[in-house]
């Protein structure tokens, strides 16, 4: 149950377990004659327990660095271990598989049925992971008491503001303890009342044990992270600093140090 | 995701598109409902036809005169020499030469005029013998038939059928009335019992006398031997064909006719005749199930066209529930169920509205539809099958669906 997870006594914060490794990860895409280099060669790794922004202009690959981590998509070369599993050269129907159990996805617009009550939205998940009907509904409350909605179960995302929505959505993350919480762009729809409300949300996701990964290009919003990675041109300009965790020995920090300037 | 669960999730989605699936819905309900009531249509008007044919009597043959090759000019008509004779019917009778053969009744016809006291009435008069009852599954409402004894003597009596004499004599009754046919004064002995309209001829209007009486005593003329046709009973269902080949074989051989496509007489059983009425219904009943079928297509192809709509209107949710962990099979699996629900909902709603008409339908009008289990089982299946195929491609086009495709448009 995910009490047990996210209870802050229990959080086994294993600091040197790393969770997401990415090693010469390229994509590379084609269209007819063209063909553009999205990501080359970006090496890094996300550690468990960590909050990582990974921030960059537009058009610098940020956005097919988060398919890649999300698995929604596969690099075209290099290897992506998730939890241990090298899940770079896996197919659809196995990659379903690994977003299903190990990331928990936070979107833009965050992507709720509409038709669906809160419960029901933060119970998808569950449903795609066979979790019998009785415990998902537990579980799928559960998690929206942890975000403050115990209160809402029953309403629909249109009945909700913007904020409670983006609310709904973390804990349709939750519920399913990932490894991974991948929030792309959370507060890009959001006024400043609610954004600040859904990162104070995040920060304290993080605080609970959960690994959180976020993609924005708001530098203040980056700034709340422990450490902001910087992709520029298809590069990691810079794999940033964990301040409070030693991670001077990571290989992959040593690689991706030797491209470029850093910020 | 257990199956429970994609049919409750494509029965959500289904509902939240109400009015979208209605339509469809109803796309595939007219071709079913089409289907069973144009097979109903058809299939009913063939056993109307089947069963005035078994009115006539049952494990009739009827022996016509004139070959089968030949146009029908000779047949029936007073005054054309008659291929057929007294004889022929008679030697028919003999069961050494004939043992399948239970009854003969030749017969005449002629229209006449019959007067009684200051009413006259136009009628067919039939000329025939005792066994002609028996032979037409006829019955007597009362009085007696023709005996043996009438034909011998050319007796001066006659049979009337129920509505005859309900025209000459009303509701007094014709028994031991007289009526004048062409001069000669008949007594009436018996009346029929009503039988019902066959369509073409009317069973309940006409007057039988002694098949001698007619000939002799009423119209005489070139025909005095001569018959119209000569009905004959075989014994049972199954001797029918050894029956036709008896008489068949009889009649040539009286006739000294060798080749059997030389032949002065056809011989017509009643599946023959049911055949060749019914063979029209037939072929409408085909042409208008064509129709029907085509209609079901156009409804199929409806329900395809809807899940087009509906997998590109749904990209998002697609996307959204392929990041969430569902594998191409269920997103395929989900839709499928869509469409099917689709096909199953219009064939059953087909199927209550064609049987619902086909019950209806008959109380406004004369017309009878029968319902066909088959052609109701098989509407129903194809409804069915039309969802499950015509589902394949938009579901499959779901199912391929990259997420991140599927996420970027909103």
């Amino acid at each position: 149950m995910s009490s047990q997870a996210l209870a802050p006594g229990s959080a086994t914060l294993a600091t040197t377990d790393v969770v997401l490794a990415l090693r010469d990860i390229g994509k590379t895409y084609t269209s007819g004659e063209l063909s553009v280099e999205a990501l080359r060669s970006v090496s890094f790794d996300i550690r468990a327990g960590e909050y990582v922004a990974i921030t960059g202009p537009s058009g610098s690959g940020k956005s097919t660095l988060m398919h890649i981590l999300g698995c929604l998509d596969i690099p075209s070369t290099g290897a992506y271990l998730l939890a241990g599993d090298d899940v770079s050269m896996m197919d659809e129907a196995h990659l379903a598989h690994i977003r299903n159990r190990r990331i928990g996805f936070v979107f833009q617009r965050f992507h709720l049925m509409a038709q669906l009550s809160a419960a029901r939205n933060v119970e998808l998940p569950l449903v795609y992971a066979n979790v019998p009907a009785l415990e998902r509904r537990e579980r799928a409350v559960e998690a929206l008491a942890q975000v403050g909605l115990r209160d809402r179960t029953e309403h629909r995302p249109g009945e909700l503001s913007g904020g409670q929505q983006q609310r709904v959505a973390v804990a349709r993350a939750l519920v399913t303890e990932p490894d991974l919480i991948l929030a792309d762009e959370p507060t890009g729809n959001l006024d400043s009342v609610a954004s600040a409300d859904v990162l104070a949300l995040l920060d304290e996701v993080n605080a609970l044990g959960r690994t959180v990964v976020l993609i924005t290009h708001e530098p203040d919003v980056a700034a709340r992270a422990q450490r902001i990675i910087v992709v520029r041109d298809g590069y990691v300009a810079d794999a940033g600093q964990n301040d409070q965790r030693d991670l001077q020995s990571t290989s992959s920090l040593k690689a991706t140090k030797s491209w470029g300037p850093t910020l | 995701m257990s199956w429970s669960e994609s049919l409750r999730t494509a029965l959500e989605a289904l509902r939240l598109h109400r009015m979208r699936s209605t339509l469809t819905v109803v796309g595939i309900m007219i071709g079913v409902a089409a289907v069973i009531l144009t097979v109903g249509f058809g299939q009913g008007a063939q056993d109307q036809v089947k069963s005035q044919i078994d009115s006539l009597g049952s494990n009739l043959l009827v022996i016509s005169p004139g070959s089968s090759t030949s146009s029908g000019g000779i047949r029936g008509g007073l005054g054309s020499a008659s291929t057929l004779t007294i004889a022929d019917a008679e030697a028919l009778n003999s069961k050494v030469a004939a043992p399948d053969i239970a009854g003969v009744a030749p017969q005449t016809q002629s229209s006449a005029s019959l007067t009684a006291g200051t009413t006259n009435w136009t009628t067919s008069v039939v000329g025939t013998t005792q066994s002609w009852l028996d032979v037409r599954s006829q019955k007597l409402a009362s009085g007696r038939f023709i005996t043996d004894e009438d034909v011998a003597t050319q007796a001066a009596v006659v049979v009337l059928g129920a509505t005859t004499s309900q025209e000459l004599f009303g509701p007094r009754g014709a028994l031991d009335q007289t009526v004048v046919v062409n001069g000669t004064t008949l007594s009436v002995v018996g009346v029929l019992e009503a039988s019902g309209s066959t369509g073409t001829s009317n069973n309940d209007d006409q007057a039988i006398v002694p098949i001698s009486t007619a000939g002799q005593r009423l119209f005489g003329g070139t025909s005095r031997t001569g018959v119209q046709a000569i009905y004959v009973q075989a014994v049972d269902q199954a001797s029918l064909s050894a029956a036709y080949q008896e008489a068949n074989t009889l009649l040539l051989a009286l006739h000294g006719t060798t080749n059997p496509t030389d032949a002065d007489f056809t011989i017509t059983s009643q599946d023959s005749l049911v055949e060749a009425a019914t063979s029209v219904d037939k072929t409408m009943t085909l042409l208008l199930g064509a129709v029907a079928a085509i209609s079901l297509l156009v409804g199929g192809i409806g329900v395809m066209n809807i899940m087009l709509v509906s997998v590109t209107e749904r990209i998002g949710e697609i996307g959204l529930r392929k990041a969430l962990g569902a594998a191409p099979r269920i997103i395929r699996r989900q839709f499928m169920l869509e469409a099917s629900v689709l096909g199953l909902a219009g064939g059953a709603a087909g199927v209550a509205i064609g049987i619902g008409l086909a019950f209806g339908i008959p109380l406004l009008s004369e017309q009878t539809i029968s319902i066909s289990i088959p052609a109701t089982a098989g509407a129903l299946v194809v409804a069915i099958a039309i969802g499950v195929i015509f589902g394949v491609y938009p579901a499959d086009r779901a199912a391929r669906m990259a997420p991140i495709d599927a996420l970027r448009t909103d």
